[in-house]
């Protein structure tokens, strides 16, 4: 079956199965390897990307679900700078540790604040479940609260 | 015995691509016993280097794997502030695994095989150097040692040598005394004639003097770098999804191999039957390997999918009768049985006391549960073997997979790559999953990446030990403990045991129970269970004398005067003893692991029957500190992981295999339930100690401490959620 979608921009025609988890497609078929492997069953959020603006776990996302689409991975997320303002913020906050799981954080909490710029703790709570081994979550929560901060402040200026 | 020559020792070479590189050789002639356990031959070569190119970049080589602890960015510091760089112009590499350095025409110069340890050394130089030659000889990242070891010893001794060659390359070249230049902001400066010239420009003439391998270390008051926050090299790639992950390895020609271990260890395939799935798309081989299959293809998912459809069953190797049940019987057993070694025997434990306390505290056996799933790529032609793999012993991998395979460890090459969190699992410790990997590519022509399922990845780890730990303590008529006797499973750590506290009569024994669960090393190692056993009894035996759990230790640690400074401040950040909002309680701990001396609080309370922490006040005695920012970063982190393994923490077994299968039944904190995390740091001046594991230890008796004090339910067996606070 072949699945027409676009990814970071660019149009892509694959042959693979319908029921193939997106996340697979991206790192097996197209070498897109920033979006990682976790769980498998949608319980870390590793793996997650934007499929038109709504961040999905892609490693329980079929990828016929996705045809017609238009899929932001984190490869494609950064302006034209090279960074995102949430990219910022993480280098700013010095967030990542190991890192593995940042992908998948940085794609929830940009998907987050495009939907809610200015989120409480508990619109955090909610909608950040993602995963962190190494305990990133203070510096994820204070990032995120300076994000909102930041755009109140234009939003004023 | 050959003559032992300085040049030798430091040594400085020529050009390699456009810059100098200097180096460290060391004489490993003491390691004989950690070579028993690392059997490469030809791995005598110990370097740590720093290459300055002609456009003045210094680039630090950095033996260490780096798995989010930050070791990248902060041995470069160590170097940076003995050389007087520009911290901006600064650059980090991972040093290859050895065979690669050894390959590399330049190194061949640095081997010094067969040679003792150099006499003209002083002692505590001998020391650092035994000390940096081991950790260097096995290229291992654990034991909160880089910055300890690697750093302290090794990479300020580098940067100060090479300062001084570049110093000696100008002073000749100006014609000027050497003691009227200085180094500066990486250029060397002669103030008297206003002449300046970067290291770059005198790399090359630098390179032909004698390095001293005894230079003059800076003042600690001179410190311009070390001691401030810098961020971290790593991170700017990891938020563009740019790093390259183990898991990410791409060879020309790879395929993906998926493994379905047997799952009682120990076990070994009993039946395959490989019809089951043939003609599947995009599905290439099917191997047997003794404990283990793998279905190999062009992509996870197919072979995954077809691994779960084929035909194959394994035999339990005589113990598909275990449960954790009947591990902790056995313990208990030993417990009972009068057997034991001696750890401590100190005056006389069968003296009258006031009141007498006894009490049992139990842990189960824990994951790793790293985010990125084990996984190691191999390609082995033609007697030679090729392996991309993040570990934090590259090579120790390469050692294990020349055994494997029956090669020469020359014929084994290893290229490390980052790892997606390891917290012991990806040591040296356990290589099943070098083991697997090679023994599954040795069977294909091609390469192979094999990839373990989060579901593989809980069911064969390289556990947290479970254990048993029976306590008995007398106070006299003033509630002060005048013995304590400890009975403990499994002698991993004997000094993890030890108390801080001054108590005259004390007897400490250990049995050793072996069970078919295979061992790993867990973030803190044995700190992690005797930790939580000890803090929670110390608590017991202030609330059995009624006083303040934090007054009753203070007068306990007049030999420990680090712990008794960081046990008043973390009370101080906590404002210990304040009136509390209500339903909220308060609990202490204090621990020392890896020459760090950590002090935590936590405060509780019961949120629909279950525990909740809402903050964690932590202070820190590492003696100093490097990178102060990443500190924090990794005193939360060990906050974290150790909070997790108190609340939820759980791998039990039934049937002989592990019963937990991926984060939903092996449950994490999250963002919500993360608490406050205050910390601070107290830079006592005594030895370097560890970062990334003191602060798990702590974690889980501060909140079973304030859990009692909030409900009176003493907490004695690991994890709070199989607890009812109803």
């Amino acid at each position: 079956m072949t699945i027409k979608l676009t990814i970071n921009g660019v149009r892509h025609q694959l042959d693979v199965e319908p029921d193939m988890p997106l996340l697979w497609a991206l790192r097996d078929e197209l070498k897109l390897t920033g979006t990682k492997f976790g769980c498998g069953v949608a319980a870390c959020g590793a793996c997650t990307v934007h499929v038109d603006g709504q961040p999905v776990r892609s490693c329980s996302y079929p990828i016929d679900a996705a045809a017609n689409t238009s899929v932001t991975t984190i490869e494609g997320l950064g302006d034209a700078d090279g960074n995102n303002a949430v990219q910022r913020a993480w280098i700013e906050h010095q967030v990542p540790q190991c890192g593995y799981c940042q992908s998948g954080m940085i794609m929830a909490v940009t998907a987050l604040l495009d939907d809610n710029p200015t989120p409480s703790d508990d619109d955090i709570d909610a909608a950040i479940t993602n995963i962190c081994r190494c305990g990133t979550y203070p510096r994820v929560r204070k990032a995120i609260h300076e994000l909102a901060a930041a755009h109140k402040k234009n939003r004023k200026g | 015995m050959a003559k032992f020559s300085r040049r030798k020792f430091l040594v400085g070479t020529g050009l390699v691509g456009g810059g100098i590189v200097l180096g460290i050789s060391f004489m490993p002639g003491r390691l004989a016993t950690i070579r028993k356990h690392y059997t490469v031959k030809g791995a005598e070569v110990l370097t740590t280097w720093v290459r300055i190119a002609e456009d003045n970049l210094v680039t630090v080589l950095v033996p260490h794997s780096e798995m989010g602890q930050g070791v990248h960015t902060t041995l470069p510091m160590m170097l940076a502030e003995e050389m007087e760089a520009d911290w901006d112009l600064v650059r980090m590499e991972q040093a290859p695994a050895h065979q690669l350095f050894a390959n590399d025409a330049v190194s061949k110069g640095f081997l010094l095989q067969g040679e003792r340890l150099p006499a003209i050394l002083n002692p505590p130089a001998d020391w650092a150097s035994y000390k940096l030659a081991q950790l260097l000889d096995v290229q291992t990242t654990g034991g909160s040692s880089s910055i300890r070891f690697t750093g302290e010893f090794g990479m300020r001794t580098t940067g100060a040598a090479v300062k001084e060659m570049l110093i000696r390359a100008a002073a000749d070249k100006w014609d000027v005394p050497r003691s009227e230049c200085v180094a500066r902001l990486s250029h060397i400066v002669h103030e008297k004639s206003g002449a300046k010239a970067s290291f770059g420009a005198l790399a090359e003439a630098a390179a032909a003097y004698e390095p001293n391998p005894t230079p003059t270390l800076k003042d600690k008051s001179d410190f311009t770098i070390i001691g401030t926050s810098k961020q971290r090299f790593d991170i700017p790639p990891k938020v563009r999804g740019a790093s390259v992950y183990g898991i990410d390895a791409d060879v020309p020609n790879m395929r993906i191999a998926v493994l379905k271990a047997a799952p009682v260890f120990g076990g070994t395939v009993a039946k395959m039957d490989k019809s089951s799935i043939a003609g599947r798309r995009g599905i290439e081989d099917v191997v047997q390997i003794p404990d283990a299959v793998a279905v190999i293809g062009d992509n996870y998912w197919r072979a995954h999918a077809a691994l779960a459809d084929l035909s194959v069953s394994f035999d339990a190797a005589g113990h598909g009768d275990v449960s954790s049940q009947t591990i902790f019987s056995r313990f208990r057993a030993a417990l009972d049985a009068d057997d034991a070694k001696t750890n401590i025997a100190q005056g006389d434990v069968s003296i009258d006391g006031a009141q007498t306390l006894e009490a049992d505290y139990q842990v189960p056996y824990l994951n790793h549960a790293a985010m990125e799933p084990m996984n190691c790529t191999a390609h082995v032609k033609d007697g030679k073997c090729e392996i991309w793999v993040g570990a934090q012993d590259p090579l120790a991998c390469r050692g294990h997979a020349a055994k494997v395979l029956g090669l020469s460890a020359e014929d084994v090459t290893v290229h490390p790559l980052m790892l997606g969190g390891s917290f012991g699992r990806r040591s040296g410790v356990l290589m099943d999953y070098i083991e697997r990997a090679v023994l599954i590519a040795a069977q294909v022509d091609y390469p192979v990446k094999v990839i373990w399922s989060r579901e593989e990845d809980m069911q064969q780890g390289a556990y947290r030990p479970a254990s048993i730990s029976r306590f008995k303590a007398k106070l006299d008529d003033k509630g002060a403990p005048i013995s304590w006797e400890n009975h403990y499973i499994r002698d991993e750590e004997r000094a993890a045991v030890h108390i801080p506290y001054a108590i005259e009569n004390q007897s400490i024994r250990v049995s050793e129970v072996d069970t078919h669960v295979p061992y790993g090393v867990w973030r803190s190692v044995a700190s992690s269970q005797h930790g939580f056993y000890i803090e929670s009894f110390m608590d017991e035996l202030a609330h059995a004398a009624g006083q303040d759990p934090v007054a009753y230790r203070r007068p306990l640690l007049g030999d420990n005067p680090r712990h008794l400074t960081v046990l008043d401040r973390v009370a101080d950040m906590a404002k210990w003893g304040r009136k509390l909002k209500k339903g909220r309680a308060l609990g202490v701990a204090l621990r020392e692991s890896f020459g760090t001396v950590v002090g935590q609080i936590a405060e509780v309370s019961i949120e629909d029957g279950s525990p909740r922490v809402h903050q964690i006040w932590c202070a820190a005695d590492p003696g100093d500190v490097v990178n102060p920012d990443g500190f924090i970063a990794q005193m939360e982190s060990g906050i974290i992981y150790g909070l997790t393994a108190a609340l939820y923490g759980e791998i039990t077994l039934e049937n002989g295999q592990v019963q937990q299968e991926n984060f939903p039944d092996y449950e994490m904190l999250h963002l919500a339930t993360t608490p406050d995390i205050h910390v601070d740091i107290i830079r006592s001046g005594a030895k370097l100690g560890g970062a990334g594991e003191p602060s798990t230890p702590p974690a889980a008796p501060a909140v079973t401490n304030a859990l009692f004090a909030l409900t009176g339910q003493r907490i004695r067996v690991l994890p709070l959620k199989n607890h009812d606070f109803a």
